[in-house]
C-alpha cells in the first residue's frame, strides 16, 4: 500500500492552508486530518471518488451542458480533501461578513430613498445612476424590514500574506448553496469516521435558517405567510438547488406562469384554485421578473408583479435592484460605506482596485497588463477577463483594444496567488488553488452557517475556481 | 398543490405505467412469434402491436417492410417515437425532474437510475430482448412501490395513483383488443363473438394475452378451467380483485379522483362514476354480444375523455377563479 502523500514541495508562492511556511509543518487544525489522509492508499481513495460520483449522478445534482443533444448532464468535481478552517480565524471571517452584508444592506436602501452617501460625496453620482443595475422603479419603495440582499454570498479569497479579501459580493441569485450541503452529506457518507475524530461545525439548518429569514420578511401584517422558491426552470443550470432548497423548506417552487397577478396580489395556480404567496425567493435576475415592466420577451416572469412588489403585497428576495451594490465598479467603495453608515472599520478587507474610467489608473492598468487580472465590471462567471501573468502577448494586445476602447466597462487588480488547499487528483494529492463563498442571510437576524461553498481550481496553476472554467468543490470544516 | 406539479406527476406515473405495458406487449408477442406457424400469421403478430398503440403509419414512414426485429426496435429504443419504451421513460423522468422537491428522494433516485441505467441496458436489448423487457418490468414495479411506500398520502400521490391507473385501464383494453388488430387487415369478424375457442392457435393467443397481464396463474386459480376468451374477457374486464382488470383500475380512478375533489370536477366524478357502475353491474355475455371491439372501442373513448377531463379540472393552471 502507497500511501497518497507525496513529499511536499519545499516553497511555494502561496499559502498553503495544510502546512505552515518554512517549516513545512502541518498547521494544527489540519493534524487530525493529516494523520488520516497518510494512512490511506490512493486506491481507497479513487474508489470513495467512484462512489462518490455514482451517487451524485443517481441524486442528480448535476447540471445540463447547453447544446448537447444527448442530455447529457455533467458533476461539478467533488473533491474528498476538505477545506479546513480553524474556529478563531471562522469568528474574525464571520464578524466581517455581517458588517459587509450589513452595510451594502444599509446603502441600498439609502441609495433607493434619500442618496445621502451621494450627497456627501462618497460615491460620485454616476457611479450609481448611470449603472443598469440601478433600478429608477424602486426609488422611494419600501421593502419589508429595509433588507435588500436576503440572500449574499460574499467570495472570499486568502492571499500570500495569509489575510482574507474580499474578491467580491454576489447580492443578486447568488448560487452554490446546495453543493455546500450535499458536499457535507456526501463527506459524512464516505468517511464517518473523520467526523468522529473532528469536531466539524454542522450546516444542515441552512434551509431552516434560509425559512425563518424569509418568513421574517413577509409584508407586514401576513400572520402565516406562504413563501415559494421562483425558478426559471428545469433547464436552468442551477434547477437542482432551487428544487434541493423548495423541497428542504417545504415550499411551493414555482415557476413564472404558475403565478398570476389579480386584485394586487400574487397567486399561484393549484388544483384547488388560487392561493396568495407572500414572499417570493426568486432565483431569476430582474430583468426577467416582470414583462411590464422590464424586459417585454421574458417569459420567465409574471406580468404585473412590479406593481404588488412596489405597493408591499408580496416580498421579493432579493430586493429588485439590490445588484447596484455587487458591482465590479462598486466594489471598491464598500470599505468606505462601512464608515460611512456604520462609523466603524472594515473588518475585512478589499483587493486594490484601478477603475479604468479614472485617466490615471487606466494608465497605470495598460502599462502593467502582464500582471494584473483585469475584469468586466457587469461581468460574472469567469468570462470576459484577462490573467495578465497567464495569458500570451497576442492574448494581452487583443485585450488592450477592447479596454482601451471601453476603459469605464473594465476595472483591474493585482494577480492574487490564492491560497492552496491539498486536492486529490490525478497524480495524486497536490495543492490547488481556492477560494470561499460563505452565505449570509438577512432578515430580522443576521445569520450565517459556519464556512460556506469552497470553490477548487482543479488544473495545476490555474486561478479560475468557477464551474464553468474547470473549478470543481469541497466541503469546508469549520473546527470547533 | 400546484396545477402544475399535479400535472407532471400524472403524466410521470403514465409514461411509468406505459413503458411497463410496452414491455409486457412486447416480450407476450417475442414469446407467441416462437411458436410453429406460418411466416403470415407471424407477421400478424407484429402488425397487431403497431395497430393497437396506433403506431402504424409512424412505422411505415421509419421502416420499409414489417420485420420483427425492426418492430422491436421501433418499439423498444426508438427516440422518434413517442410510445418507444425509451420515450416513455426519458417522459417520465423528465416529468419526475421537473417536480423532484415533491418526491421523495427514493422515488426520485428510482426514476432517475432508471433512465441512467436504460442507455447501457438498450444496447444489449437485441442480444436479449426478454431480459430487456424483464428488467422493464422490475424497474416499473420498483418505481410503484417505492411511490406507494414511501410518499405522503396527500395530493401528489393521488395524482401520480389517478395517472398510474387511467394508463392502465387504457393499455389493459388495448392488449385485450391486438387479436381485432392483428385480423382486421383481413376484414376478419370480431373474434371473441364468433371466434372458436377449440382452435388450438386461439388458445395460445388467449393464453398469451393472459400472460402479458401476468394473469395466467390467476386465472387457473379463478375459474379452475380450460382458457376460453369470453373468461379471459370476463377476467381483464370485470373482475375488481383483478390488479390489472378494467374493473379495477376504473374503481382506483373514481378513489383517486374523490381524494382530489375540487368545485369543477364535479362531472368529471360523475362520468367515472358511471363507468364504474357499467363495470360493476355488466355482465359479459351482454359485452360480447354487442361485440368485444366495439365494446372496447367505447371503453377507451371514455377513459380518454376522464383524462381530457382531470387534465381541464386540475392540470392545466386554472385562471383566476
Amino acid at each position: 500500500m502507497s500511501s497518497v502523500l507525496h513529499a511536499r514541495a519545499a516553497s511555494a508562492a502561496f499559502f498553503d492552508e495544510m502546512h505552515a511556511d518554512g517549516s513545512g509543518a502541518v498547521r494544527a487544525h489540519y493534524r487530525e486530518f493529516h494523520s488520516w489522509l497518510a494512512a490511506q492508499s490512493t486506491d481507497s481513495l479513487s474508489g470513495k471518488r467512484a462512489e462518490a460520483d455514482l451517487i451524485f449522478h443517481r441524486v442528480g445534482i448535476t447540471f445540463a451542458v447547453y447544446g448537447d443533444d444527448a442530455g447529457t448532464e455533467r458533476l461539478i468535481p467533488f473533491d474528498i480533501i476538505p477545506r479546513i478552517i480553524p474556529a478563531t480565524e471562522w469568528k474574525r471571517l464571520e464578524a466581517g461578513l455581517r458588517q459587509r452584508v450589513k452595510a451594502l444592506n444599509r446603502f441600498i436602501h439609502d441609495i433607493y430613498h434619500r442618496q445621502s452617501i451621494v450627497r456627501a460625496g462618497v460615491i460620485p453620482p454616476e457611479q450609481i445612476f448611470c449603472n443598469a443595475q440601478y433600478r429608477p422603479e424602486m426609488q422611494g419603495v419600501d421593502v419589508a424590514g429595509d433588507i435588500y440582499a436576503h440572500v449574499a454570498g460574499i467570495d472570499v479569497v486568502r492571499a500570500d500574506d495569509g489575510e482574507f479579501y474580499v474578491l467580491e459580493d454576489n447580492l443578486r441569485v447568488p448560487s452554490g448553496v446546495s453543493y455546500m450541503l450535499e458536499n457535507r452529506k456526501m463527506m459524512m457518507r464516505l468517511f464517518p469516521e473523520l467526523f468522529a475524530r473532528n469536531k466539524v461545525a454542522p450546516v444542515a439548518h441552512y434551509p431552516d435558517l434560509l425559512l425563518e429569514d424569509l418568513r421574517s420578511v413577509a409584508p407586514n401584517g401576513t400572520r402565516e405567510p406562504t413563501v415559494a422558491v421562483l425558478t426559471p426552470g428545469m433547464y436552468n443550470a442551477a434547477y437542482f438547488e432551487h428544487a434541493f432548497l423548495a423541497q428542504q423548506m417545504g415550499v411551493e417552487l414555482v415557476e413564472g406562469k404558475d403565478l398570476f397577478v389579480d386584485d394586487e396580489q400574487v397567486f399561484m395556480r393549484t388544483t384547488r384554485g388560487p392561493k396568495r404567496v407572500d414572499v417570493i425567493y426568486r432565483r431569476i435576475d430582474d430583468d426577467f421578473l416582470d414583462p411590464l415592466a422590464f424586459r417585454p420577451d421574458s417569459n420567465l416572469g409574471v406580468p404585473g408583479l412590479l406593481s404588488v412588489y412596489r405597493a408591499g403585497r408580496v416580498t421579493l428576495a432579493n430586493a429588485i435592484g439590490s445588484g447596484v451594490a455587487d458591482d465590479k465598479s462598486i466594489y471598491p467603495y464598500v470599505p468606505d460605506m462601512i464608515k460611512f453608515y456604520l462609523d466603524e472599520k472594515p473588518l475585512l478587507r478589499n483587493v486594490p482596485t484601478w477603475q479604468c474610467r479614472k485617466k490615471e489608473h487606466l494608465a497605470h492598468v495598460l502599462a502593467h497588463l502582464h500582471e494584473l487580472v483585469v475584469k468586466e465590471t457587469h461581468g460574472a462567471g469567469g468570462y470576459g477577463m484577462l490573467i495578465g501573468p497567464a495569458a500570451s502577448k497576442a492574448e494581452i494586445e487583443a485585450f488592450r483594444a477592447r479596454l482601451s476602447a471601453r476603459p469605464d466597462n473594465y476595472i483591474a487588480q493585482p494577480t492574487l496567488a490564492l491560497s492552496a488547499c491539498p486536492t486529490f487528483v490525478e497524480s495524486g494529492v497536490a495543492p490547488r488553488h481556492i477560494d470561499l463563498r460563505p452565505f449570509v442571510l438577512s432578515g430580522k437576524n443576521v445569520t450565517i452557517v459556519p464556512g460556506g461553498l469552497t470553490r477548487v481550481a482543479l488544473r495545476q496553476g490555474s486561478l479560475v475556481v468557477n464551474s464553468s472554467q474547470g473549478g470543481g468543490t469541497k466541503d469546508t470544516w469549520v473546527l470547533e | 398543490m400546484l396545477s402544475q406539479t399535479a400535472d407532471h406527476l400524472f403524466w410521470m406515473a403514465r409514461y411509468t405505467e406505459r413503458a411497463e405495458n410496452t414491455a409486457r406487449m412486447l416480450d407476450v408477442n417475442l414469446q407467441a412469434s416462437l411458436l410453429p406457424q406460418s411466416e403470415a400469421s407471424a407477421e400478424l403478430l407484429w402488425r397487431g402491436i403497431l395497430g393497437i398503440c396506433e403506431l402504424q403509419p409512424q412505422y411505415d414512414a421509419r421502416f420499409p417492410a414489417l420485420a420483427p426485429r425492426d418492430v422491436l426496435r421501433f418499439m423498444a429504443s426508438e427516440p422518434s417515437n413517442p410510445s418507444s419504451i425509451h420515450s416513455c421513460l426519458n417522459a417520465a423522468r423528465e416529468n419526475a425532474r421537473a417536480v423532484r422537491g415533491t418526491l421523495t428522494t427514493e422515488v426520485w433516485e428510482t426514476i432517475n437510475s432508471t433512465w441512467l441505467e436504460l442507455k447501457a441496458r438498450l444496447r444489449r436489448v437485441e442480444a436479449d430482448p426478454s431480459q430487456f423487457f424483464e428488467w422493464v418490468k422490475y424497474r416499473s414495479h420498483l418505481s410503484r412501490g417505492v411511490t406507494i411506500g414511501t410518499m405522503l398520502k396527500d395530493e401528489a400521490l393521488y395524482f401520480s395513483r389517478l395517472g398510474t391507473f387511467l394508463e392502465r385501464a387504457d393499455n389493459t383494453a388495448r392488449i385485450l383488443d391486438v387479436k381485432y388488430h392483428a385480423l382486421a387487415d383481413q376484414g376478419a369478424p370480431d373474434v371473441v363473438a364468433e371466434g372458436d375457442a377449440g382452435r388450438s392457435i386461439d388458445f395460445y393467443h388467449w393464453a398469451a394475452v393472459l400472460r402479458s397481464v401476468s394473469a395466467f396463474e390467476v386465472y387457473r386459480k379463478v375459474y379452475s378451467n380450460v382458457i376460453t376468451p369470453a373468461r379471459v374477457a370476463e377476467l381483464l374486464i370485470l373482475r375488481e380483485d383483478m390488479p390489472r382488470s378494467l374493473a379495477n383500475c376504473v374503481n382506483e380512478v373514481v378513489t383517486n379522483l374523490a381524494s382530489v375533489r375540487n368545485d369543477h370536477s364535479r362531472e368529471t366524478e360523475r362520468r367515472a362514476g358511471l363507468l364504474q357502475a357499467d363495470l360493476q353491474y355488466g355482465r359479459i355475455d351482454a359485452i360480447l354480444q354487442q361485440g368485444l371491439h366495439a365494446w372496447l372501442v367505447n371503453f377507451l373513448q371514455r377513459v380518454n375523455d376522464l383524462g381530457d377531463r382531470i387534465s381541464r379540472d386540475f392540470l392545466i393552471p386554472l385562471a383566476t377563479a
